[in-house]
């Protein structure tokens, strides 16, 4: 599945990376911890977060990451953006928050 | 080849560059991708905790026909127990840090579970030093 059939299936915001927007998703992670997502995400996945700042997107690209979702309305930091275009990683947005996106996402992923 | 960088205690905006950087001529040089993968999770780590705890440091990764070989060298405060800082979870990280969700404890363990080789010499109030091997399959 590609990122742009999540954010039109889940309805969510582009904030930026558009231009990854074909990338493949190979399942998902959730997490707040960095070195947790640093250690165990996988190439593709796509990762649901609250953490707005830069190094987001930093560990997205040494990671290889599809995407990020941040949640409950969470807007990315400016430097969160720029990096995003950048590597063409999407930072993506919702106002559901962890449990709800997770579960949507799963479900979606599983059909 | 030799590749060098520095690194700004408490700047984490610029926490990942040497990480990229390597991982980016490692590709170039056709390493497998898992040993790739491992080396940019030990380093980014250990990048974060010069970057977290320390004043300044330096990063050198020598990378050979066989392996990479990448010192991570700081002036900061030093490690008084390298034993319990290698425990899963235990972390002298500021509030600050916690909250930008680094200093969960699980930076010393992942630079061990991703290298071949790792050695820490720490002297409390002088600084640490982190050598870290990764062999190419």
């Amino acid at each position: 599945m590609k990122v742009s059939e999540l954010v039109e299936k889940l309805g969510l915001n582009v904030f930026s990376g558009h231009k990854g927007l074909d990338r493949e998703m190979a399942g998902g992670y959730v997490s707040d911890l960095l070195s947790d997502v640093m250690g165990n995400a996988r190439e593709g996945e796509v990762w649901i977060t609250l953490q707005v700042h830069q190094n987001v997107m930093a560990i997205a690209s040494l990671k290889d990451l599809a995407a990020v979702i941040l949640v409950s309305n969470l807007q990315p930091h400016e430097n969160t953006i720029r990096h995003s275009n950048d590597e063409n990683i999407p930072v993506l947005g919702t106002s559901l928050p962890t449990f709800e996106i997770a579960g949507r996402l799963y479900q979606l992923y599983n059909q | 080849m030799k590749l060098t960088f520095n690194i700004q205690g408490g700047d984490f905006t610029h926490a990942g560059k040497p990480s990229s950087e390597v991982k980016k001529v490692l590709k170039q040089l056709n390493v497998d991708g898992k040993t790739v993968k491992n080396i940019v999770i030990a380093l980014y780590e250990a990048e974060v905790n010069v970057v977290a705890h320390a004043w300044k440091g330096t990063v050198s990764a020598e990378i050979d026909e066989n392996k990479i070989t990448i010192f991570v060298e700081d002036d900061g405060p030093g490690i008084p127990d390298i034993e319990l800082a290698m425990q899963a979870g235990y972390s002298t990280a500021s509030k600050q840090v916690r909250d930008m969700g680094f200093g969960a404890g699980m930076g010393l363990p992942n630079m061990k579970k991703n290298t071949d080789e790792l050695l820490i010499e720490s002297i409390v109030g002088k600084g640490t030093k982190v050598k870290m091997v990764n062999y190419f399959k």
